[in-house]
Parts: structure tokens; sequence; C-alpha cells
């Protein structure tokens, strides 16, 4: 057994964690874009759009993100993409980040009370005018706190990524744990180090919802 | 404010009570006695304090100064069982109703008596019934509070005080909210139980009720008791220039 | 043109039954020890002391910043160096529990904040208990209330089940993986055993919204 000093782990982790932090940002923008293009499928007046949007949705939260991870992963190689773990996480949680920002999103401009639909489609503007100037603008207040907070979400998502064998924050304690046999300790540091980057955004996501109710 | 003629013992005894809301003085003083049997109607401004007052008396308001005692037992508010104790005693109705959402009618009639008197299921049910009966809802037991009126909604609420048989029922603008055509049947309910004898104590706006049913009427202003009489002597012949401006404002 | 077999993957229909039924166990133990434990730290965030409500928020924050397969892992493989060591479904059935209770903690604690005051001021005068005003007059009404986020909250806890495979729990993601070594078609087993959650997903939340009314928080 070699012996490991505790700055050894910590840098390793550490270095770990960039993964952990660049995967998290990747899903986040590009499942942000995804979404953002969904949502305005869903409330064009396509029907068939708006229900392709609705079962994607379903389908993303009514299923493991684990078992997501390993469809991608396998889907890939069956198309005889040569995939690499990261390639495979990063498509997985950018589609899986998609349907859920959409649809919080989507509640945001539910939330909209009707009379603002009314009043712009009184002022004939056409449905993108309406979504650009009257409602997204509106519903961008009300969406930051949640938007927030589901970006600690899919930082704890990251973590699964480790299944499929992406040298991540939690695959980097897996590897600690083994070659230490310290499962306590690596496991707490690693729990630590997941709560110091989560802890912040949640915190920052409830003042931004207490800010909006004030 | 005018002594009674004859000392009796009083029901519910206030004597001196000082309330502060933070630096605000909510009431400066306020000495009052009822007996038993006595209808007592407080009026006066929104901001005067009659509220206030009433919520003093089932300690749901703590006051600093001064004392107050229900039946000869002093208020504590720091003991937990003596409160409750008092509060078996005295009633109350409020002015939003206040009713169980998640229980029938009935049910909110039933839930004290069983929970706290230890009554069986069976009997706190026939009380129940018996009460919803006495206050003109007795078909509407297994109803659910969205299902009624807001005349029905208090009359349930009048019930289910009752069903505490408490020997005080404080009654806080308990037709304000409600639609003027339903007024009615709750001023009838509660004439009832003046006439058959329940101590009352009401904070009201209804002056023409006041005015019939009240032995003794308590004009309240700016924390303290401006007046007091019976209700001839207060409607008819006010004293003080505060008592005629509130009266007058009344009329117009 | 690629091949699918998925009858090769149906025949080994036992280990998903067996699978299905380790998942839904261990989502039945966790809903309902999980949803007691958040409505107690509910009550404790709003009525206990300071200590027991630092206590309470530290936990709550803890599990809530941490992702579960971390949880789990903790559970699992750190805690037999304290002296802890527990068997596969307990610690399973533990850090689910542990999961859904902080969840639930903060959703029931929201349904609780809610109570009208005239509510609680009706039960006073009617001289009840603070026990007896919590459990019949503000717990009722405040769990329908919440009803909809606590369900959705137990379905990703169930969802979030799926990792017990990593620790070797025979649920239905283990089946999963082991069919697919067996049976060389991963891509079928995972897409069988996806769609087996997503069905059971929906028919939880059916269940759960038939049995809130009539059991849980009884309207009579």
């Amino acid at each position: 057994m070699v012996q490991f000093s505790l700055w050894d782990i910590f840098t390793f982790l550490l270095g770990a964690l960039r993964w952990t932090v660049a995967l998290s940002l990747i899903a986040f923008i590009g499942g942000g874009l995804v979404g953002m293009g969904l949502l305005l499928l869903r409330f064009s007046k396509l029907r068939a759009a708006a229900t392709a949007v609705a079962w994607y949705v379903q389908i993303f939260q009514g299923t493991p993100l684990l078992m997501q991870l390993f469809l991608v992963y396998f889907g890939l190689a069956l198309l005889g993409m040569d995939t690499s773990p990261l390639v495979s996480a990063a498509i997985c949680l950018t589609l899986y980040a998609s349907a859920y920002l959409t649809e919080i999103w989507r509640g945001c401009v539910n939330a909209i009370p009707k009379g603002q639909w009314e009043a712009s489609t009184s002022l004939a503007l056409n449905f993108t005018q309406q979504m650009r100037h009257v409602i997204l603008p509106q519903a961008l207040r009300v969406a930051i706190a949640p938007t927030v907070g589901f970006l600690v979400q899919i930082i704890k998502g990251t973590a699964l990524a480790s299944v499929i064998g992406f040298v991540e924050l939690t695959k980097a304690g897996q590897m600690i744990s083994n070659a230490t046999y310290q499962p306590f300790l690596a496991y707490t540091f690693v729990g630590l180090l997941y709560f110091a980057l989560c802890y912040p955004l949640s915190w920052w996501s409830q003042r931004l919802e207490n800010r909006r109710l004030a | 404010m005018t002594p009674s003629s004859t000392p009796r013992f009083a029901l519910v005894d206030i004597r001196g009570l000082h309330k502060s809301f933070g630096v605000t003085e909510v009431l400066k003083g306020i000495d009052l006695q009822v007996g038993r049997k006595e209808v007592v109607c407080i009026i006066g401004k929104s901001g005067s304090g009659k509220s206030t007052l009433l919520r003093c008396i089932n300690g749901l308001e703590t006051f600093e100064r001064g004392s107050l005692a229900v039946d000869g037992q002093t208020l504590q508010h720091s003991d937990a069982n003596a409160m409750r104790e008092l509060r078996q005693q005295v009633g109350m109705i409020f002015q939003s109703f206040n009713l169980f959402p998640h229980l029938s009618a009935g049910r909110n009639v039933m839930l004290a008596p069983t929970l706290v008197k230890d009554l069986p299921k069976e009997e706190a049910r026939t009380r129940a019934q018996a009460l919803l009966e006495r206050v003109g809802l007795g078909s509407l037991f297994d109803r659910m509070p969205d299902q009624l009126s807001g005349g029905q909604q208090q009359r349930v609420a009048i019930a289910r005080a009752l069903a505490m048989a408490p020997t005080v029922l404080l009654c806080d603008e308990i037709t304000s909210a409600l639609d003027p055509e339903l007024v009615g049947e709750v001023l009838q309910v509660v004439e009832m139980l003046a006439d058959e004898g329940m101590t009352l104590i009401l904070v009201t706006h209804e002056m023409a009720f006041a005015r019939k049913v009240s032995d003794r009427v308590v004009f309240m202003h700016q924390g303290l008791i401006h007046e007091a009489g019976t209700p001839d002597k207060i409607f008819n012949r006010p004293q003080t220039p505060e008592l005629r401006q509130f009266l007058s404002a009344l009329r117009d | 043109m690629i091949e699918f077999n998925f009858f090769v993957v149906l025949t080994q229909w036992p280990m998903l039954l067996r699978g299905l039924g380790l998942t839904v166990v261990l989502t039945a133990i966790s809903a309902v020890l999980g949803a007691l434990l958040g409505t107690a730290c509910a009550w404790a965030r709003l009525h206990g002391g300071p200590i027991l409500k630092r206590t309470v928020g530290g936990y709550v924050e803890l599990v809530r910043n941490t992702p579960f397969i971390i949880q789990l892992f903790f559970i699992f493989f750190g805690l037999p160096s304290l002296g802890l060591r527990l068997s596969v479904e307990v610690a399973c059935v533990l850090a689910m529990v542990l999961n859904l209770g902080a969840y639930a903690c903060e959703i029931v604690r929201a349904g609780l904040q809610t109570t009208p005051k005239g509510q609680l001021e009706a039960a006073m005068s009617l001289a009840l208990t603070p026990w007896q005003t919590f459990s019949r007059v503000v717990l009722p009404p405040a769990l329908a209330r919440i009803w909809p986020a606590l369900v959705s909250q137990i379905i990703i806890v169930m969802l979030g089940s799926a990792v017990c495979g990593q620790i070797s729990a025979e649920e239905l993601s283990q089946a999963a993986n082991l069919i697919s070594s067996r049976t060389f078609r991963s891509f079928e087993s995972y897409i069988i055993v996806t769609v087996i959650y997503l069905l059971l997903a929906i028919a939880v939340r059916q269940l759960l919204y038939w049995v809130g009314p009539r059991f849980i928080f009884v309207s009579r």
C-alpha cells in the first residue's frame, strides 16, 4: 500500500474537481441553449411540436439519469461513434439539463398573468415579438432563482458520469478509497468538496428567491 | 364611566389593563366588569383597541399591566394548562370564521370536545348534530366548509364554540366579513343565545343589533373606555363629543 | 444496419421481476420512513430549540448539496471504518431515507408555514393542546397542499435508487447490468429497464395521488 499524504489526496481530488466543473458548465450552457429552443417550440402553435417536447420532458424526468447515461454511452457505440466517457456524459447531461430547464422555464412563462398576453395581442404584436419583448423579460426575473438551483442538480448529476468511467470527483474519490483503503476519509473529502461547490449556489438561489418575493 | 348600580360578582373582571404593540400603546388602562348573563357590545372606530381588548380576554393577546380574571380565576399567560382551562370557559368566534377546511361541518364541531374533553365519538356526534340544528344547519353535518356560504360557515363556527359549553362567548366582528344579505341569519343566532342567557361580549358595527340585544354598550376611543351605559343612554343621549361624532358618522 | 435483439433480453424476465420487486420495496420503505423523518425535521426546524434547529438545518443542507451516490458510498464503504457495517439492502434504505428526509423536511416545512394564522387561533380558542393542534388542524391541510411536491420527490428518490446497483444491490438497474453482461445486448437491456422505470414512475405517481386524499390527509 502506497502512502499518500493528505496533500496528495487533496490535489488529486482538486484536479478531478476541475472536470466536474467543466462537465457541469458544458451541460448547463448546452442544456440552456437546447432548452430555450424547446421552450419556443412548446409555446408555438404547432401542436405536434408542443406534444413532442412534452414527451421529451416526461421521458427525461421519469427515468433514472444513470439509465440515460448508459443508453447514450451504448447507443453512441452502436452508431459506430468512438465514444469517450466525457463525450457521452456531456451529450447525456446536456439533453437531461435541457429537459429540466425547459420545464422550469415553462412554469415561469405560465406564471405570467394572462393579461400580459391579452394586452400585447391587442397591440398587434406577433408571437415572437410577444415572447421577446413582453413575456420572456418578465419570465426571466422569475426564472433566475430556480435556474441557479438547477445548476446544483447538474453538478450532483455529474457524479454519475463516474459509472461510465469518466474521471471526475466521484471517480477520483473511488480511486483514492481503493488506493488508500480509507473509504471514510476519501468519501468525506469528496462530500465536503461537493458541498463547497454546491452550497454557495444553493444559498445564492435562495437569496434570489427571497429577493424576488420581498 | 358609569359605575354599576349594585356590586355583583363579575364573570369577566378587567382592571387597569395596559397593552402595547412595540412602542405603540393600544390599551391605556381598561376597567370593565361583565356580569353573568350580561350582553355587552363594544363599539368604536377602527384602531380604538376593541378587538385587542377582546383577544386579551381569551389570551390570544398578552398584556403588560393590569389584571384580568374570568370566573374568579386570574389569567396566567405562562401556565399553558391554566390557559387551556380558561379557553374551555371562554369561547371565541372570529371575523374570518377560521373553520378547519379539511373537516366537515359536523366534524369541525366535534373535534374539540373529543380531544379536550375526551368525549366518546358517538356522544360528540350526537351533540354536534344537536348544536347544528340549534343554529339552523341540522342537515349540513357532512358538508365541507368550502361548500357553505359565509353565513352558514359563521353559524358552524358558533356551533363549534358552543360545543365546549363555555360560560362566556366572545364575538369579534362576526358579521363584518359577510355579504349584507347573510348578516341577518347570524345575528338571529346570537340573539337566540342572548335570550337563552349566554354571557356575550361582542365587538360589532351592527348598531341596530347592539341597540336591540345588549344590556350594556361600551364605547372605546383611543385605547380607553370613553363612555358606557345602557343602549338607550349611549345611542340617544351621548355625553362626549367623540361619541356624538362617531354616531353621526355612522348615520351618514 | 443495426440489429436489435430484444427477445433475448425479455427471456430474462424473472431477473427483471426480482429487480423490480426490490426497487419497489426499497422505495416503499424509504417513502414512508423518509416522509416521517421529513415531517419530524420540519417540525423541529419550526418549533425546536436553537441547537436542534441548527443540527437539522445542517443535516438538510449537507444532504441537499452532495450527490446521492456519495451518500450511499459513504454509508456502505465509509461507515465500516467506524465499526458500523451494514448489509447492502440496509445501506440502500438508510441512504434513501436520509436523502428523502432532507428534501421532505423542506417541502413539509413550506406546507406548515403556509398555515393561515386564523387556524391556529381557532384551535387555541378551542383549548386544543399544541400537539393536538399540530396533528389534527395544521398537518392534514399542510400535507394536502404539498402532496404533489412530496410525490415528485419520492419519485426522484426512486429513480435515484438506480445507483444502488453500484454497491451490488439486486434492484432493477443491477438486473440490467447483469442481463447486459449475460446476453451482450447492452443497449436492449438498458432500454427495456428504462421503459420499466418510466412505467413505474407513472404508476407510483398515480398510486400516491390516489392514496393521499384517502388515507393521508383525509377530508372527512
